[in-house]
């Protein structure tokens, strides 16, 4: 379970995030969205401990990462699986040496059991053994979003984050991500948190969906009674309007 | 790109590169690998811009390098020469410094004497005669004192 | 109006002090990897192979080239003296102790400097380094020290090249164009050269190896979003490299003659 308490932060004297306050049940997945710009990858960066907030504190399991450094940290971010915008795969190493990344970094365990892993992921997000050999850059945006699934669910981690996952996709792709996320949680019960302003796709996996709107959480709830929000802001997200008068 | 050709490249580069360095430092630097050679000392009056590293002579040919230069307590410059081992010094032998042409580098003549006994390694050559100044000369000369 | 120009003169000096001082905590924090494990030798092959092997090419052309010009220049500068036998130790000394260094650190920073710089701002901007840093992998000891270390190795070997096919450049026009003879080419350099203008010559392509690895590295780690950050961030990389190294060249060159 992780719960944000407080969270604030500045950058460049700008208000980031303006006292954030959520809890991210454990095994379920949370969806937060909101406007580009609204500080939604910000956010994200502090859960990872990239990013050092002004005030308030992120407990992961009672432990406090925004405190945590060196070796604590590492070990707090072991539990983490993350799958970045654009996949963050290095450039430098084939689909295959992406994958197994994690493992040969952080276990001791044998080639054949790496490749065993690795082939079972790949499978989970339906890629075959013919992509193995590619590089990032021989691969379609959707193919990098498996791939970058596929790594981080490598080391079955307890707690999956999502940058936008389906940024920059079709929508047949954004469903086939959608579709894996969901299946993926399925098989392996992780505590999941979204990133997306996809929305109407984006509530088919989610359980809970947090708004997150200048820098604070200002509708919290299952979709269903997100959809029916009374909150004029967030309908306003919900149907796409443009309000120049709000910004 | 394959295991091999990085390690194949990484092997050559590595190997010229220490060649081209094992070169300049033994071969150019007089880089001494075994310590090979004996050192001697010699104090003069003047040096007058002895360089270490400068040659060490004797009838013309290269015998050593200058090692060291120092100054002694009772303000004479102490210079360290080291020499090829083959080379026997007379104990009675002439250090001198001396200028390559009227410009050129200063180096240190060794004239051996008649003497039986040579000089021990580590030891001092006694006969030292100091670098000619050419403006004391000149100026000598030009005020008729030659 | 007077008072704003020196206010910002002065902001412009602190804000290059401050990346100075900055660079030099990267740089501290980068060797201090290197001792800390994981020890990643595959890495640091790889990084030779790419700042060393790929660099030998450029290197043994530019040698030549500096070889062969400096060999004719001094020949005719020296012929009106009547010194021609000095042309040896006049191109091997000028190679070892300024060129050679200076020549090869430039050349290394354009070819690989550069490419490091907008490589490791691509991973940058496209969060590959914050990629490495989710899965407790440190970026610094994964990304950067392998090219320091490398650097370290590279730079000082490619100059040990670069000097010797320098002095076959300048053999080759004074000895066989030029008609000097070729024992007296080859005895003017053992004469002149001595332990410390090949000693100076090592210290100083360590120091140029280090100061442009760890520019072309810092560059690239701090780059800003964007494309346009990766293409500034490579071009102040390489001109950062350059004005770092003749700097050094000088303060090095007062420092051992």
């Amino acid at each position: 379970m992780i719960q944000i308490i407080d969270l604030a932060c500045s950058l460049n004297g700008q208000v980031v995030l303006d006292g954030i306050h959520l809890t991210v049940p454990r095994g379920q997945i949370t969806v937060i969205i909101g406007k580009s710009g609204a500080g939604k990858s910000v956010l994200l960066k502090h859960v990872l401990g990239l990013m050092r907030p002004d005030r308030g504190q992120i407990l992961v399991d009672g432990v406090d990462l925004t405190r945590a450094r060196g070796r604590r940290l590492q070990e707090i971010r072991r539990r983490f699986g993350v799958l970045f915008q654009g996949g963050a795969l290095f450039d430098s190493l084939t689909v295959f040496d992406n994958v197994a990344f994690p493992l040969r970094e952080k276990t001791d365990l044998a080639e054949e059991e790496i490749g065993e892993r690795v082939r079972y992921r790949l499978s989970q997000v339906r890629l075959g053994q013919e992509v193995e050999e590619k590089y990032p850059d021989e691969l379609s945006g959707g193919m990098k979003k498996r791939v970058a699934l596929a790594r981080a669910l490598i080391q079955e981690p307890e707690i999956v984050l999502f940058d936008e996952p389906v940024a920059g996709l079709d929508p047949p792709m954004t469903n086939t991500i959608f579709h894996l996320i969901a299946r993926t949680h399925q098989e392996n019960q992780y505590t999941g948190l979204v990133v997306s302003h996809d929305i109407p796709a984006v509530f088919q996996v989610a359980h809970f969906v947090a708004m997150l709107h200048r820098g604070r959480i200002i509708a919290w709830g299952a979709p269903a009674e997100i959809q029916n929000h009374e909150d004029a802001a967030v309908q306003s997200f919900l149907r796409g309007e443009v309000n120049f008068l709000a910004d | 790109m394959s295991r091999a050709n990085v390690e194949l490249g990484v092997g050559v580069f590595v190997l010229a590169g220490i060649a081209c360095l094992v070169y300049l430092a033994v071969h150019l630097g007089k880089m001494e690998v075994f310590g090979s050679g004996y050192r001697l000392t010699a104090d003069f009056h003047n040096i007058s811009g002895l360089k270490t590293g400068a040659a060490v002579e004797m009838a013309g040919v290269e015998v050593g390098r200058v090692e060291r230069i120092q100054v002694t307590p009772s303000h004479q410059a102490r210079v360290v020469l080291r020499l090829n081992p083959e080379v026997r010094l007379s104990d009675d032998t002439i250090a001198s410094i001396r200028t390559k042409g009227i410009i050129g580098d200063k180096f240190v003549k060794l004239s051996p004497g008649s003497s039986e006994k040579t000089i021990t390694p580590g030891g001092k050559i006694r006969d030292t005669e100091p670098a000619v100044e050419w403006e004391e000369l000149l100026s000598k000369f030009l005020h008729g004192k030659v | 109006m007077v008072g704003r120009l020196l206010r910002s003169m002065g902001r412009a000096v602190l804000d290059w002090l401050g990346a100075l001082g900055h660079a030099t905590l990267f740089l501290l924090e980068a060797l201090r990897q290197a001792f800390l494990p994981p020890y990643r030798f595959r890495r640091l092959l790889e990084e030779i192979h790419f700042i060393g092997w790929k660099s030998g090419l450029i290197i043994l052309l530019t040698a030549a080239f500096t070889g062969m010009v400096l060999g004719l220049q001094g020949y005719y500068t020296l012929r009106k003296y009547g010194s021609e036998s000095a042309l040896g130790s006049a191109v091997a000394l000028s190679l070892i102790r300024e060129l050679g260094p200076v020549l090869t650190a430039l050349m290394v920073s354009g070819r690989a400097g550069s490419a490091i710089t907008a490589k490791i701002g691509i991973m940058r901007i496209s969060e590959q380094l914050d990629a490495l840093e989710s899965m407790a992998v440190n970026p610094v000891q994964y990304v950067v020290t392998p090219k320091l270390v490398a650097g370290l190795i590279c730079v000082p070997l490619l100059t040990a090249i670069f000097d010797v096919v320098g002095i076959l450049g300048g053999y080759v026009v004074g000895v066989w164009l030029l008609g000097v003879g070729s024992g007296v080419y080859f005895s003017g350099i053992s004469q002149s050269v001595v332990a410390l203008d090949v000693n100076g010559g090592v210290v100083k392509s360590l120091v140029f190896g280090l100061t442009v690895i760890t520019v072309s590295c810092y560059k690239g780690y701090f780059t800003p979003r964007g494309a346009e950050g990766v293409s500034r961030a490579t071009t102040e990389a390489v001109v950062s490299s350059a004005v770092l190294v003749l700097a050094w060249d000088y303060v090095l060159t007062s420092f051992f003659m």
